[in-house]
């Protein structure tokens, strides 16, 4: 296997003890010496500084590029201003998903998509070949180019604060200032993240990226700053019920059945998908993902099949499961006919050739409390 | 992982369980190494009072916030007694592998095959080779 590539922020990795491992080809720490449990809940109350320079980043500029986009994704970019972020995911013809993704709206005529790593070469082919049916439109892949770092947490904005003289509180929940000069350096900030908390994504140059995560560790560090390796970045975002590919969203489904309705548009006109998601949606679902949690003893784990209310018929499957830090239980995210959705219904997890008991529970798990004001 | 000692009268696995046999008993647990490698615990499945295990056998399965791990019997003989504090607080595997998150005391068969599982000279070298292949 080839060695695994290292982010711009590695030698930080090493330098705060993470534990490296190889995720998707790249060297990235799972956890930091303070443990998952520790730096979920302290990104929770305080605040967590992570490295995601292994994301992917594209810019689309040239004659046509809201056209381009419309047509590639299921969401309408179009209702999004300059300095607005729009997730969305982007299907195949069969309403199955090619990545979910953050459209960054930076211009009149100027995007940057935020796409998942283990994504980006299938992403970068899949879109260029769209691409091709809009002359004058171009896509860079700017992925090597581009350090990305994630300040979240309730404390995130007083940290950022005292190293910009950008007004922080004028960038609002999924908008983005770009040019923003953070310790010296100049960089783009969105107000979003994948850990259901308030907080920041820093985009730099590579060569920035060290400097940057320093100050930020240095201004942070007393107020109660920490890393965080991916490990709790998987059950923050697992928590909130945000959908990781691989995992919630794949080829296999849609996502109508993955829930993220909001997020799929069918007045905007025509792009790739639309005619199989409208189909799936006059037609009703036969499956959705629901949230459950366990009664008897035991985590519902990534491939586990769940069971009908008897414990014996097979009627889905665990597409992540995991002991929550924040809530202190063991919870899980799955695919169950439509029938068996309703919240309160019982079912069953097979683990390891047992049938133990769940119900169905709303989503998201865990919400923050948002701030009155401000 | 410095200064860990890994107690003189404990015999060790390959696959990193411990047994302190007194008499006809055997305690078994996690090393330090296992707990250190796995994490945070946060689930432990133990085998049932009465269980009649060979050695190398799974007798349960604990679980960090990433990691499922089956656990295999040091030795062989029946379950008599499980610590049912690490059923409830899994981290005290963490925070003592080796005294308070004990796992469960079996009768032993015979010697259980204890003769030939490390002592804690051999395993501390095992666990230190183990150690640097990651």
């Amino acid at each position: 296997m080839a060695e695994p590539k290292k982010t711009p922020l590695y030698e930080m990795h090493v330098k705060y003890g993470g534990k490296i491992i190889d995720f998707g080809g790249w060297a990235l720490p799972v956890q930091f010496p303070t443990g998952i449990i520790e730096e979920h809940r302290t990104t929770r109350t305080k605040a967590g500084l992570f490295d995601v320079s292994h994301m992917g980043e594209f810019r689309v500029t040239g004659k046509d590029p809201l056209g381009f986009i419309q047509k590639c994704v299921v969401n309408d970019i179009g209702r999004g201003v300059v300095g607005q972020c729009i997730y969305s995911p982007m299907c195949y013809p069969t309403g199955g998903v090619v990545d979910d993704l953050i459209t960054y709206r930076l211009g009149e005529k100027e995007w940057l998509i935020v796409v998942n790593a283990a994504n980006m070469e299938k992403d970068l082919a899949w879109m260029t070949d769209i691409l091709s049916g809009f002359p004058g439109t171009t896509l860079v892949n700017e992925s090597a180019e581009t350090a990305e770092l994630a300040l979240q947490g309730p404390l995130a904005e007083t940290i950022l604060q005292k190293l910009t003289g950008t007004d922080l509180k004028s960038i609002a929940y999924y908008h983005l200032r770009d040019g923003v000069a953070v310790a010296g350096a100049e960089t783009l900030v969105s107000r979003t993240g994948y850990t259901g908390e308030d907080g920041f994504e820093i985009f730099s140059a590579p060569e920035d990226a060290v400097p940057i995560w320093e100050a930020i560790m240095d201004v942070g560090k007393p107020l109660g700053l920490i890393p965080v390796g991916l490990g709790a970045r998987d059950t923050l975002r697992f928590e909130a019920c945000m959908p990781l590919y691989g995992q919630e969203l794949d080829a296999e489904r849609t996502p109508l059945e993955a829930g993220l309705d909001r997020f799929v548009s069918f007045d905007k006109g025509d792009y790739i998908g639309r005619d199989a998601l409208l189909a799936q949606k006059e037609k009703g679902l036969e499956r959705k993902l629901v949230g459950i949690e366990m009664i008897g003893r035991g985590i519902p784990r990534h491939g586990y099949r769940v069971l009908d209310a008897e414990g014996k018929r097979e009627t889905g499957y665990v597409t992540t499961g995991s002991y929550c830090p924040s809530l202190e239980k063991n919870l899980g995210l799955a695919y169950v006919p439509v029938s068996m959705s309703g919240i309160g219904q019982k079912v069953n997890v097979d683990i390891r050739g047992k049938a133990v008991e769940a119900v169905v529970v709303r989503k998201p798990f865990y919400k923050r409390v948002r701030p009155t004001t401000g | 992982m410095s200064e860990v000692v890994f107690p003189e009268d404990f015999r060790y696995t390959k696959t990193h369980e411990w047994i302190k046999v007194t008499g006809k008993t055997g305690r078994v647990g996690l090393t330090h190494y296992a707990q250190d490698h796995l994490g945070e615990i946060v689930f432990v499945e133990l085998p049932g009072v009465g269980q009649v295990l060979k050695q190398g056998d799974v007798f349960g399965v604990v679980e960090s916030v990433k990691a499922v791990s089956d656990c295999y019997s040091p030795a062989a003989g029946k379950v008599t007694r499980v610590n049912d504090k690490v059923t409830d607080s899994p981290e005290l595997v963490n925070q003592d592998p080796h005294g308070e998150g004990w796992l469960y005391e079996m009768e032993l068969e015979g010697d259980g095959g204890v003769g030939n599982l490390m002592d804690a000279e051999a395993y501390d070298k095992f666990q230190a080779e183990a150690g640097t292949e990651h």
